[in-house]
């Protein structure tokens, strides 16, 4: 762990408090806006209205519209719940963990990480509401008393997602807000606009600064990552209980939680990856987000991609030596059935491919490393996509076998999330600051106190 | 044709007002017969005028604009009872109870042959359909056509007003019409008038037709029923020179061949010989052979499905098949066995020598779609084999008059070409989809100068018609109708006829210029003079309650063998190998398409082929192999010069070089339902190859037809599904012998649930399930289960509570045939309900898998986690919320489903409480055998018990103690409250090739 | 003959080390009614003002027992009192599937605890604060670094507290108005 790249610095030279403050304020305070935020805006918000008429149109007409059929009763609407409940994982990784870690360099990248998680999380919910027959009585998978005197069924991981997810954004959100208090503070004391000033005002809560208040602020935030923490991993856990606790062939595998985990911080880094290469681009913050910051995620992806690997392996291995001959053809099934090349393209896409990162060069190389994220991003999907698919449809009994498709209308809704996301994540870019201003003054020199001898 | 005049709706509603409180379909048929409301139509539609050729459209008009009217009057769905007095089956009418249905004895004519039926009728409305145990051809089972026969009476599309060249017209203006004509007819001693029906088994009708023709000596009665059994007169005619009819007691057969004949399919006589043939099996013995069964045939039938030893042999060599058995029974048939048959040498003899071993109690059976010759060998056989007067019987034919229907359409046809024929009256028959193609009906027909079609449907025939009538469905109608053996049995109606049908003795009894007598009248007076008995009320009282008239049953009568049967014969069929050979056969449900428009029917899936909404070419994989045809392949069949083009289906089981085709598809006037379904294979039935012929040639093309199959996968995977034994190795105490079987894992960490009161529980024994689907039409009919429609069907969205899984096993070419219903399994520890988020699917205190539609919000956890795919969701709005007369079918007791919710078997938890609160009202407790299921009730196989595990003495605790009994996927430890009885077969121990493994 | 009360006095200063020296000098003077200002959290001043508090982790222990009483109970109350039934025979209690839901309350608890008691206990949220009449105190969120001596202060006196600041050379000292 002693490359020259490790030593290379996490801030670039010659910067002071003020311009910390300026340049990184200066993208919210600013009145122009970058035209790519233009495009990306407009593009995220077309899929966005496609997403709305898809939702329209699937409440008028019911999940029929989508490909799901016995046996394969869910399709890509829990595919894509599980693929962005995961990304949103390496935000709270990064702010919590790394943190608990005392990894400085994760300070320029865990704002915009952590609202990353935030809207990741908003997308994956909208899914296992929408999915219902009647998505309208969402609402009785809550605990509430009811003139049917009913209950949920704590034993259903349904009813654990649902506990599980709604802490997870709470507690995301908290996290995330309590971070932004000193950045609105100094937006309040550097915006123009009178606007501005009183909508941060009210949002800083009058942050002044204090030391007493530092205080119990750093307290808060450790005590956050510390919960956060344990947090994180119970929910992908508890993610992947829906299917683990299920008897089905290629579902039921103790390995999933720990290999969900892992899955899940390896597509929630390349998902960091493939937003962070163009926003230090676009907003010239290279001295921000340095190739040190790209070279560490390289390595964690490299990392938790061995994990997921691992995983795979001892998926196939238990299924062999098992010796239960509908886990042996559930994973013969994988390799050589209808949907074999979806899972030769998985393992290309996230095992394979993803070699290149033990290369300095690779990880040093932009393009390289936003290739490589893109190919977990769709490696991780397909990831997903085998696991609800192929197991179910050739369970247990071959004449209830069946095959799954997506529709367009399937399509139309992920592409829709994608567009929800983006515009959540081009509006926080454009109206908070997508660096902590003031984690990142901790990182200067001068903000060492030098004890001058006596 | 009214001349228009300004349209009145003054008239229409003051009309309307003096029907208002009136039921609904009544005042509808008053409205369609009111003049004001035939010039409001007229005045709406001008172009009726000429709606000969139209497509219907203007048809479904005139519908809308009905059904606005009956908004108009602001009636729901309510009925009214006829006025004749109808006899309770049980209960008397005063006894009846709201919510309680009562259920009234009737007969099913189904292609001329009737099925003793108990219709279910609640307040007045009939839901559901039973089998009526009095009756001989049923035997209390019922079969898919009789349990969709209650969908029927509600299709919407069923023709409904009488119409003249498409306009809406009186029945009075018909009657009208009649009398001139008929007039015209009597100067000619009726020279001009023929009338054409199907087989007329009914003794008024035939009885009405004979003095009809009594009357007009110089008029013609031609019949055409295309299931019609002429092979099977022939046949008698060459054994004995007469038309007889043979008849079979299974129930002491120790050996049963059938050449060809899906004796426990056909409609007739299907569900008594199932019901015979499973009781003698059950009684069989290691080297006690009961009812072993021997089957030959090109395609696999259910008949073929029980088989002990099944042949797939070509339809055409069946005949030499026969001669060759033939005479290794001491036959002397000329010539020597057909070469082709040389690899088959080795059964042939076993069969020999297993039916000469079974000293005379034997069933030769022979196909109704084989040619005479067979049929005549087969009484051959069945004399030198002294079966007759054991286990076989001839009687006197059942029609009122067996005849060569094929020459007798042709005859009607050659008059109608020479222009002899001036009045066309066709009662109850669509002979321009259904007759031979080479008989040009259609054509024929434009030189009649009046054409008059009475039928259920606006159908193809109807189209090319003056006048149509439209029949009323045997649910609503009075008549009679002979069984199989020739009981007679009144068909008496549960309801006033919803549109307003006539039925055929209406129409004869206008063309007999008796327009005045009712059809109740009709039956009734015939029956007085039939029987002349003279406490003839009492007589009929107990005929209406019991469904049958007491010895109206041909009696069994000797046969007189002709010594020379053997050298009669003509010429064996040609077997030539190089040729491929068509083989037509009825659709299994549809029979010729006169059910077409009925959506269970269309969406149940074809035994053994699993395939639904379409008929396809079946052929065997070999033979697709060698043609180089993919499953869905579009190919053009040709045979002569006529052409078909149809998708392929491949079947294991089918015979090599031999495509069969169903009837029944195709149709072009069906109805919403069945227009445009499948494909029509008529042009390809000629009367040189009624039922298929040699000389096929196949092209493929590159075109594709999705064909919507429940199942697309027929192979077990080496699974212990469907667990086999043979009888000899029961006996030695192996209740499966087909290998080691996973152990059921039953311990927990926790205390299994106490059910003291009942443990409902039910098995279904494998050994005797045909695989006909009756179960599940009848679960379709008892709990409102919605029809989906091909597309759906293709997506995996059947809604079907109950399948019957098919395995094949075994070489593709020859495969054991194996059925498996598979209900809800309710599990003990069910995995769907543990998965559940909301509780909207839990046990009961009696170990109900219960679903609580309310509940449920539909994640499909619960399916996804159910290892036996029992579960049906609703992905749409699959109901139809809309169609008046189909709310009026629905089971009251069942919940209609809407769109989102989960459904699946229930156990027909709507009849365990309707038992409970019986035994509760008779202060006991509910004894085994109150509560029957639909599809236990349905099963001609006796194959499906239910019941309550914790007594003792229940059949169904019986069937749990047998060494055969098993559990589907125990070893998941799901703890199935059903299970099931493993296959026995009895397979002839000298034929080495076991069957069953 | 009124000068307007005080909130108290500011010093400014450029870069952390000055302050954490004014700090130290602030309390040596003996001055307790001290606090500090700063862009972002400096340990060495905290430290220096000696502030010693460990209310907000008892509270967060609490919130997450609390949250984690309150979700078992839940799943108990409503699975095997209120509306006991039999669901895939298992057993009521089925307590190892309880877990899940209890986690995620315990960790419920924990959060809001921490975030509502870091506000409650630092007075916020607060509209306004005599600092903010400050012009220059708006740099406390950029790049200056305050310190405060209140008015309230026993040894607080307007000049000798200004002169004592002045001698730790601030950019500049101002007056905060009550």
């Amino acid at each position: 762990m002693s490359t020259p790249r490790e030593r290379a610095p996490i801030i670039g030279p010659g910067h002071t408090f003020g311009t910390i403050t300026d340049k990184i304020s200066a993208v919210v305070l600013s009145a122009r806006t970058p035209r790519a935020w233009w495009v990306g805006f407009i593009i995220g918000g077309a899929l966005l209205i496609v997403m709305l008429n898809t939702t329209a149109y699937l409440i008028l007409r019911g999940v029929g519209i989508w490909g799901v059929n016995i046996p394969v009763a869910w399709g890509f609407a829990i595919i894509n719940f599980v693929w962005w409940i995961g990304i949103g994982h390496a935000g709270t990784l990064i702010s919590a963990i790394l943190l608990l870690l005392r990894q400085e360099w994760r300070q320029s990248i865990n704002r915009f990480a952590e609202a990353m998680t935030l809207f990741a999380v908003a997308c994956a919910g909208l899914y296992p509401i929408l999915h219902l027959g009647r998505p309208w009585l969402f609402y009785w998978l809550f605990p509430y008393p009811n003139t049917m005197g009913m209950w949920p069924n704590f034993r259903s991981p349904l009813i654990w997602d649902v506990f599980a997810v709604s802490t997870y954004a709470t507690v995301s959100l908290m996290f995330w807000f309590v971070g932004l208090i000193p950045d609105l503070a100094t937006l309040r004391d550097r915006s123009q606009s009178r606007v501005g000033r009183i909508i941060y005002g009210v949002l800083a809560m009058g942050w002044r600064g204090s030391a007493r208040h530092w205080k119990r602020y750093e307290e808060a935030s450790l005590l956050l990552a510390g919960l956060c923490t344990p947090l994180v991993v119970s929910v992908h856990t508890v993610v992947s209980f829906d299917f683990a606790v299920g008897i089905v062939p290629g579902w039921h595998a103790t390995i999933f939680p720990p290999y969900f985990v892992a899955g899940a911080i390896y597509g929630g880094f390349a998902m960091v990856m493939t937003l962070a290469i163009p926003l230090r681009r676009i907003y010239g913050l290279q001295d921000f987000i340095t190739a040190k910051h790209l070279d560490n995620m390289g390595r964690v992806l490299l990392a938790t991609g061995l994990i997921v690997a691992y995983g795979y392996m001892s998926e196939a291995f238990t299924s062999w030596y098992s010796g239960n001959q509908f886990e042996a053809y559930m994973m013969l099934n994988r390799f050589t059935g209808p949907y074999a090349p979806l899972y030769w393209l998985l393992i290309l896409a996230n095992v394979v491919i993803p070699q290149a990162l033990w290369f300095d060069r690779v990880r040093a190389s932009v393009p390289a490393l936003f290739a490589i994220a893109m190919s977990i991003n769709v490696g991780m999907w397909l990831e997903r996509y085998i696991i609800v698919v192929t197991s179910l449809h050739r369970d247990f009994l071959p004449s209830s076998w069946g095959m799954y498709s997506g529709t367009i209308f399937d399509w139309s809704m992920y592409l829709g999330t994608i567009g929800l996301f983006l515009t959540l994540f081009l509006l926080f870019i454009r109206f908070l600051p997508m660096i902590s201003i003031f984690e990142m003054r901790t990182l200067l020199p001068q903000a060492e106190v030098r004890e001058e001898e006596p | 044709m009214s001349q228009l005049r300004p349209f009145d709706l003054e008239a229409l509603r003051r009309h309307l007002a003096a029907e208002a409180g009136a039921a609904p379909w009544r005042s509808l048929d008053e409205l369609a017969g009111r003049p004001e409301f035939i010039e409001f139509l007229n005045a709406e539609f001008p172009q009726q005028a000429l709606a000969l050729d139209g497509e219907g459209v203007d048809r479904r008009h005139v519908l809308k604009l009905m059904a606005a009217s009956l908004a108009l009057a602001g009636l729901g769905g309510c009925t009214r009872q006829p006025e004749e007095r109808l006899v309770p089956f049980v209960r008397q009418p005063e006894h009846r109870v709201p919510g309680k249905p009562v259920y009234y004895a009737t007969s099913a004519p189904i292609a001329g042959f009737g099925v003793g039926v108990l219709a279910e009728s609640h307040e007045g409305r009939p839901t559901k359909i039973e089998g009526n145990p009095d009756h001989p051809a049923s035997l209390g089972a019922t079969d898919a056509v009789l349990q969709a026969a209650v969908l029927g009476l509600y299709d919407p599309d069923r023709s409904q007003v009488v119409t003249q060249l498409g306009d809406i017209r009186p029945w009075s203006a018909f009657v009208a019409t009649m009398e001139g004509v008929m007039a015209a007819q009597r100067e000619r001693r009726g020279a001009g008038l023929r009338i054409l029906t199907g087989t007329v088994t009914s003794p008024t009708l035939a009885s009405q037709l004979t003095a009809l023709l009594a009357e007009l000596p110089e008029a013609r009665w031609h019949q055409w029923e295309p299931l019609g059994r002429d092979a099977a007169r022939a046949g008698a005619l060459l054994a004995f020179g007469e038309p007889l009819e043979t008849r079979y007691r299974l129930e002491q057969a120790r050996v049963v061949l059938s050449l060809d004949a899906d004796i426990l399919g056909a409609p007739a006589h299907g569900l008594r010989y199932t019901r015979e043939l499973v009781r003698a099996r059950r009684g069989a013995g290691a080297g006690n052979p009961r009812g072993r069964l021997y089957v030959v045939e090109p395609f696999p039938s259910c008949t073929g499905a029980l088989a002990d030893h099944r042949l797939p042999l070509r339809r055409c060599e069946v005949d030499a098949f026969a001669r060759a058995l033939a005479r290794r029974l001491g036959i002397a048939v000329p010539g020597a066995d057909d070469p082709t048959l040389a690899r088959h040498a080795a059964w042939i003899d076993a069969l020999a020598r297993d039916l000469r071993a079974a000293g005379g109690e034997v069933v030769v059976a022979a196909g109704e779609q084989q040619p005479p010759a067979v049929h005549a060998l087969a009484h051959a056989m069945n004399h030198a084999l002294g079966a007759v007067g054991r286990t076989v019987e001839h009687a006197a034919p059942v029609p009122a008059r067996w005849e060569d229907e094929a020459a007798s359409l042709a005859s009607l046809v050659e008059d109608m070409q020479a222009g002899r024929v001036d009045v066309l009256v066709m009662l109850g028959c669509n002979p321009v989809f259904t007759a031979p193609a080479d008989l040009r009906v259609a054509d024929a027909l434009a030189k009649v100068p009046l054409r008059i079609h009475h039928g259920l449907y606006d159908d193809e025939t109807a189209a090319l018609c003056h006048w149509h009538l439209p029949e009323a469905h045997f649910l609503e109608a009075w008549s009679d109708v002979r069984a199989y053996d020739g009981t007679a049995s009144v068909v008496q109606p549960l309801i006033a006829p919803l549109y307003e049908g006539r039925t055929a003795h209406d129409v004869v009894a206008v063309l007999a210029g008796q327009s005045g007598r009712s059809s109740h009248e009709l039956v009734r007076e015939h029956w007085r003079q039939a029987l002349g008995v003279p406490d003839f009320e009492i007589v009929w009282q107990r005929a209406l309650r019991d469904g049958v008239i007491e010895g109206t049953s041909q009696p069994a009568r000797s046969a007189v063998l002709r010594g020379d049967v053997a050298t009669r014969l003509p010429p064996p069929a040609s077997t030539a190998t190089d040729t491929l050979e068509l083989v037509l056969r009825p659709d299994p449900y549809l029979l010729d398409g006169r059910f077409a428009n009925n959506g269970w029917l269309q969406e149940l899936p074809r035994p053994l082929t699993k395939v639904t909404w379409d008929n396809a070419a079946y052929l065997a994989p070999a033979t697709a192999a060698r043609l180089g045809l993919a499953n869905e392949q579009v190919v053009e069949l040709a045979l002569g010069d006529a052409r078909v083009e149809a998708p392929v289906w491949i079947v294991p089981g089918v015979a090599a070089e031999s495509v069969t085709l169903h009837l029944g598809y195709g149709r072009r006037r069906a109805g919403r339902v069945g227009t445009g379904i499948g494909v029509d294979v008529q042009a390809l039935r000629t009367r040189g190859a009624l039922w298929g012929g040699l000389g096929l040639t196949i092209r493929p093309t590159r075109r594709r037809h999705r064909i919507a199959c429940t199942q697309d996968h027929f192979s077990m995977e080496g699974r212990d599904l469907v667990r086999r034994t043979t009888v000899a190795a029961l006996a030695d105490g192996a209740a499966h012998d087909d290998g080691a079987h996973e152990p059921t894992w039953n311990e927990s960490l926790y205390d299994p649930y106490p059910y003291e009161g009942h443990r409902w529980g039910m098995v279904i024994d494998l050994a005797t399930c045909i695989g006909c689907n009756a179960c599940v039409a009848a679960c379709t009919a008892e709990n409102n289960v919605a029809v989906v429609g091909k597309d759906q069907v293709l997506r995996g969205r059947e809604m079907q509570w109950l399948r019957v899984d098919r395995y094949f096993d075994g070489p593709l070419d020859d495969p054991a045939l194996l059925h498996q219903p598979v209900p809800c399994m309710h599990c003990e520890t069910a995995p769907c309900e543990v998965v559940c988020p909301v509780n909207a699917t839990v046990h009961s205190s009696e170990g109900l898998n219960e679903m609580v539609y309310n509940r449920c919000v539909g994640t499909r956890y619960c399916s996804n986690n159910c290892p036996y795919k029992v579960r049906r969701f609703n992905f749409y709005l699959f109901q139809d919320w809309n169609t008046e007369s189909y709310k009026l079918g629905r089971n009251p007791d069942v919940t209609v489903r809407s769109r989102g919710v989960m459904e699946k078997c229930t156990y027909c938890v709507q009849r365990i409480e309707e038992a409970r609160i019986t035994a509760m009202q008779e202060g006991r407790t509910i004894r085994d055998g109150d509560i029957v299921t639909a599809c236990q009730q349905a099963c001609p196989a006796d194959a499906i018990v239910f019941g309550d595990l914790n007594d003792p003495s229940s059949k169904v605790a019986a069937w749990h103690r047998d060494p055969r009994n098993y559990s589907l996927l125990a070893e998941l430890g799901t703890r199935p409250r059903t299970t099931y009885l493993g296959v026995v077969r009895d397979p002839n121990p000298a034929l080495a090739k076991d069957r069953t493994a | 003959m009124s000068r307007p009360a005080l909130y108290g006095l500011l010093a400014e200063f450029d870069d952390p080390t000055a302050l954490v020296q004014a700090v130290r000098a602030t309390r040596a003077a003996g001055y307790r009614k001290v606090d500090a200002f700063t862009p972002f959290p400096i340990e060495e001043v905290i430290e220096a003002l000696e502030i010693h508090e460990k209310r907000l982790p008892m509270l967060v222990l609490l919130g997450g027992i609390l949250g984690g009483l309150a979700g078992y109970a839940l799943c108990y109350w409503t699975s095997v009192i209120d509306y006991p039934i039999n669901v895939g025979g298992r057993p009521l209690h089925s307590w190892p599937a309880f877990i899940p839901p209890t986690f995620e309350t315990t960790v419920l608890g924990a959060s809001f605890a921490a975030v509502l008691g870091m506000l409650v206990l630092n007075g916020l949220p607060r509209p306004h604060h005599p600092l903010f009449a400050v012009p220059r105190f708006a740099l406390s969120t950029n790049d200056r670094f305050f310190l405060c001596i209140r008015s309230t202060d026993p040894l607080f006196d307007r000049d000798d507290t200004r002169r004592f600041l002045e001698r730790l050379v601030p950019r500049q000292v101002s007056e905060v108005d009550a």
